[in-house]
């Protein structure tokens, strides 16, 4: 084989490789992504089973505890739309009232139950501009 | 003081802009005075940034709340240590940390570059002033470290979380390896422009790329220290956009330091070098961007920021602006020779850098996939499972790799000689994945299996290296085998550091595949007395605990713990995991508010060589504790509404009485407690990984000794070429000092 | 941490005199800064302006010296790499050969440049 055509060959094998590669990335992603959703858009559309992530403010005064499994409301950022939340294991430190928080979560019985480890909780006061009001 | 430090910023800012114009007129015009103005003017900027970086720092230690980032990030509670660390906690006070850096990383390489590559330089300049003014903008337009007014009593404190000895140093070393990545950025800008794309701007600059490289793995590693150690969660990592941010430079980054050996050897791909650096640059811009932007969920975030748009245009700026330089300098970029075989170490190190790059972009598609899903309308996100299903396959292939390029030569390899060479270690491999299958110590987990296996394989072949090395060295000086040893890396660094850092990763991979699939972890409620079982620990819940802890006579922290006994065979150990709540500045306040503020986990763990056992614990304070707390509540208002607590000094020593009461109530009650109780094998070889990879590259790093000796034989190996050109009276002539450098043989 | 919390005081309510004094001083420091600057960055262009004429050779000499360093790097690590049984004896002798034929024409090169003007 000359050299021009053995490059191109070996172009046309590496791109194949590459966009068949490229195609399996898309389409495990896909597969193993969950949708992001507020508490409102929950409430309107959700499948059980299926799982989602939760993304908005954990109610004030919402928090329970049974045994290690911790009860609480989410409600949209700006709104006061909410779904229960019930999530087994230790919740992260600066997890309280009015706390910004996204957890993956599957609809189970009227309530969401969150996967272990899957909540986080964002720290308003750690890096922010203004020193947090309480 | 503030005045002096705004001063201080906007002449940062001017001179820097100096620097951007005259450097660019110095490479319009040829003009070295311009080139050298320049330059002066990026020391400037060090200079001017160090007096503000020392304003700023000096009114931490000083406790001046007239600063707003000193009120709002420091108190006067908050230990010295932490009050010097505090300066990089906020969102301006890290941007000052960066361009300051930035400045000083940049004086250095121009420093050292003075006298070279007069050409390049006067761009490099340029692009690197202008990296300084965009931040100083920043700086002197958006955040200012230096607002005032009028001065609380007392600041709001650092947060708790943030108390952490590695936090002193996570940050700064982050960022000093984002900013060390844009010196050889900005020299390949400048190669590009001047049309000089040979090997010397990477000759240059490898040390900055090294040192980049190893002050982000640094700062990458001690952040998963903290997380683990400081969490109250247990792991190291979370696949959170932040910490993928960070390592996304790093791996691309680490492809360019095996790629460039290429280049420097054999003049080959010279577009992909110039690509992965100039990738590199921008992905250390977008991880500096991503902490600060909010744009995508993160537990990093710097609450809402304004700084998006600014950085969003730069960061477009740099990529188009890349793309547009090598394509005009494609003609330029084209290889000088081509692979001589695919059995040799140039092939592998073509392998290991797909790998790398590949790994980079899964990395990126899964931290973007959010936002690409959103701007298809329904946003999605992918977890940690994703992560690892696509990052393991490709970090097992990277060992493999590793393990296999030092033992195969550059150019051109023998199959003969290959499997001599490979024969040994690949028994060694073979044996302990075959060992640990059959005693059955990890047919749990067959990716675990493999990375043992592989990993044992890389340990052994570059054992044999250095075996083989400090044999060869004997052979030709007799040292005895330790001094030989020596003189050879001495002698050889890059090659003996590299393998080093190669020993160093696969423990750090070992400690990650073990920890990660052979770890027991769980959740239990436990009352006082009861026992729970973990990985064949028994774990009994002894008793609780209760203090509260002063300084400076006030309340900083209410602490409630558990003495845990934790029990295997006839070893037993006691930890004492607790929470600490942390109060609002406050002398007098309800008794229940006291645990409305801050709570962290203060973890407690048996750290072994062979397994960690990690405790944390979350007490139930809602069951008995807070109820107690509002009834003293009561009786406090009661106190003072019917005059028995008239003066502040009485009501803050009946707070303090009841807030001990409180304390020692609960440490008698029979209150239950959630705990994360973690056993986790081999957790402690990713920290000594990490200090293996930190030595490698120090060796990989180090200036080749000057010693009289080495130029002797210097000198001796020029004469020999030099014979071979004719011309014997080369030598007598004063040769070159490059030239008196040039390594000889071994 | 007794004179730490006199100061911040101090800050708070500061007496008229000592911040006039302060700014004054802060003032004084900020204008000699701006002068150093000013001076230190300007030097060069005061010394007078020296043309880049050789510009193009002094790039080559360096270009080639960056490519000799890599060359003799490259003979070097094709030793070890025989002297640790990763070449075969024939393999190095080839490669070696080439190599330094390749050097020397480095070599050849630099001196067609002539002496070095340093």
């Amino acid at each position: 084989m000359d050299p021009a055509r053995k490059r191109t060959t070996r172009l046309v094998v590496a791109l194949t490789a590459a966009v068949l590669l490229a195609g399996a990335l898309v389409y495990t992603s896909f597969s193993a992504s969950s949708e992001a959703r507020t508490p409102s858009e929950l409430l309107s559309s959700a499948e059980p089973g299926k799982a989602y992530q939760l993304t908005g403010k954990v109610v004030n005064g919402s928090i329970r505890h049974d045994g290690a499994t911790t009860l609480f409301r989410v409600r949209d950022r700006s709104g006061d739309t909410s779904v229960p939340v019930s999530y087994t294991g230790t919740v992260p430190d600066p997890f309280r009232d009015g706390r910004e928080v996204i957890v993956t979560v599957h609809q189970r019985q009227g309530t969401f139950v969150g996967e272990r480890d899957s909540l986080i909780t964002k720290c308003p006061s750690k890096y922010s501009d203004k020193p947090q009001a309480q | 003081m503030a005045t002096l430090g705004r001063a201080c910023l906007i002449l940062a800012l001017g001179v820097c802009v100096f620097g951007v114009g005259a450097g660019i007129a110095a490479w319009r015009l040829h003009r070295r005075d311009l080139a050298a103005s320049a330059r002066r003017a990026v020391y400037s900027a060090a200079a001017l940034l160090t007096i503000a970086m020392g304003v700023l720092e000096a009114a931490f230690l000083r406790n001046d709340f007239s600063f707003d980032t000193v009120a709002s990030h420091s108190s006067t509670t908050t230990p010295l240590f932490y009050k010097a660390a505090a300066v990089w906690s906020s969102q301006e006070g890290s941007l000052l940390l960066w361009v300051w850096l930035l400045a000083l990383w940049s004086s250095a390489v121009l420093f050292l570059t003075r006298k070279r590559m007069r050409d390049v330089t006067p761009i490099a300049t340029a692009v690197l002033a202008g990296f300084a003014t965009f931040f100083a903008a920043l700086l002197v337009f958006a955040v200012s470290p230096f607002d005032v007014s009028i001065a609380p009593t007392d600041g709001s404190g650092l947060n708790p979380l943030l108390r952490h000895p590695s936090m002193m140093i996570h940050p700064p070393m982050l960022y000093s390896g984002y900013t060390l990545f844009t010196v050889p950025f900005a020299f390949a800008v400048g190669a590009l422009v001047a049309g000089r794309v040979d090997a010397e701007w990477i000759t240059a600059t490898r040390r900055f790329a090294l040192a980049a490289w190893l002050f982000l793995g640094i700062g990458i590693v001690l952040g998963a220290r903290w997380s683990y150690a400081e969490l109250g969660w247990g792991g190291y990592w979370a696949w959170d956009p932040v910490e993928n941010a960070s390592l996304l430079p790093w791996l691309t980054g680490t492809a360019f330091i095996h790629s460039i050996m290429i280049q420097e050897k054999r003049g080959m791909l010279k577009v992909w070098n110039v690509s992965l650096i100039l990738g590199t640059g921008i992905l250390a811009i977008l991880g500096t961007f991503l902490v600060r932007s909010g744009i995508l969920e993160s537990i990093h975030a710097f609450g809402a920021s304004t700084l998006g748009i600014p950085f969003v245009a730069l960061i477009i700026t740099l990529i188009a602006g890349s793309i547009a330089l090598v394509v005009w300098r494609l003609d330029l970029l084209r290889s000088e020779h081509r692979l001589d075989s695919l059995l040799s170490r140039e092939a592998l190190f073509l392998f290991n850098n797909l790998a790398f790059v590949g790994l980079a972009f899964v990395i990126f598609f899964g931290t973007f996939f959010p936002l690409m899903t959103e701007a298809l309308g329904n946003e999605r996100s992918v977890g940690p499972p994703w992560f690892n299903r696509i990052t393991v396959p490709l970090a097992l292939a990277l060992v493999g790799l590793a393990g296999l390029a030092p033992l195969i030569a550059w150019r051109r390899a023998t199959a003969a000689n290959l499997r001599r060479s490979v024969a040994r270690p690949a028994a060694v491999g073979v044996t302990v994945t075959l060992v640990l299958a059959v005693t059955g110590v990890a047919t749990d987990s067959l990716t675990a299996l493999a990375m043992f296996g592989l990993a044992a394989f890389l340990i052994a072949g570059v054992a044999q290296e250095f075996w083989r090395g400090t044999r060869a060295r004997r052979a030709t000086s007799g040292e005895a085998p330790p001094l030989a040893l020596v003189s050879l890396v001495r002698r050889n660094r890059r090659r003996y550091g590299g393998y080093t850092v190669h020993v160093g990763m696969a423990l750090l991979f070992v400690g990650v595949a073990a920890s990660s699939a052979f770890q027991h972890a769980r959740d239990v409620r436990l009352r006082p007395g009861q026992t729970a079982n973990v990985g064949g620990y028994q774990v009994r819940y002894d008793r609780p605990t209760g203090a509260i802890e002063t300084r400076d006579d006030r309340i900083e922290k209410i602490v409630l713990g558990a003495d845990l006994t934790v029990t295997k065979g006839d070893t037993t150990h006691h930890l004492s995991p607790s929470r600490g709540y942390y109060p609002q500045n406050a002398p007098f306040a309800p008794v229940s508010a006291m645990f409305d503020g801050e709570a962290t986990s203060e973890v407690r763990m048996v750290a072994g060589l062979r397994r960690d056992f990690w405790s944390a614990v979350q007490p139930d304070i809602e069951a008995n504790l807070l109820p107690a707390a509002k009834r003293y509540d009561a009786a406090l208002r009661e106190g003072i509404d019917n005059g028995q607590l008239k003066t502040t000094t009485t009501q803050v020593l009946a707070f303090r009485e009841l807030l001990a009461r409180l304390t020692q109530g609960y440490a008698k009650s029979n209150a239950a407690a959630n705990f994360r109780i973690i056993s986790s094998p081999l957790v402690a070889w990713i920290w000594i990984g990490g200090i293996v990879v930190f030595l490698g590259g120090l060796i990989a790093i180090w200036p080749a000794p000057g010693d009289a000796g080495r130029r002797r034989a210097g000198a001796r190996y020029a004469a020999r070429v030099a014979k071979e050109l004719g011309r014997g009276e080369r030598d007598d002539a004063q040769p070159p000092r490059d030239r008196a450098a040039a390594p000889v043989g071994l | 941490m007794g004179s730490a919390t006199t100061r911040s005081r101090r800050a708070i309510v500061p007496p008229r005199r000592w911040v006039s004094e302060v700014d004054a001083l802060v003032a004084l420091i900020v204008v000699a800064l701006l002068a150093a600057v000013v001076l230190f960055i300007a030097a060069p262009l005061r010394r007078g302006v020296a043309e880049e004429a050789e510009a193009d050779e002094v790039g080559r000499r360096a270009e080639l010296e960056a490519e000799k360093e890599a060359k003799y790097r490259e003979i070097r690590d094709a030793e070890l790499d025989h002297r640790t049984a990763k070449l075969s004896d024939e393999d190095w002798r080839a490669i070696d050969r080439q190599l330094r034929v390749e050097a020397v024409e480095i070599l050849r090169a630099i001196d067609a440049l002539g002496a070095p003007d340093r």
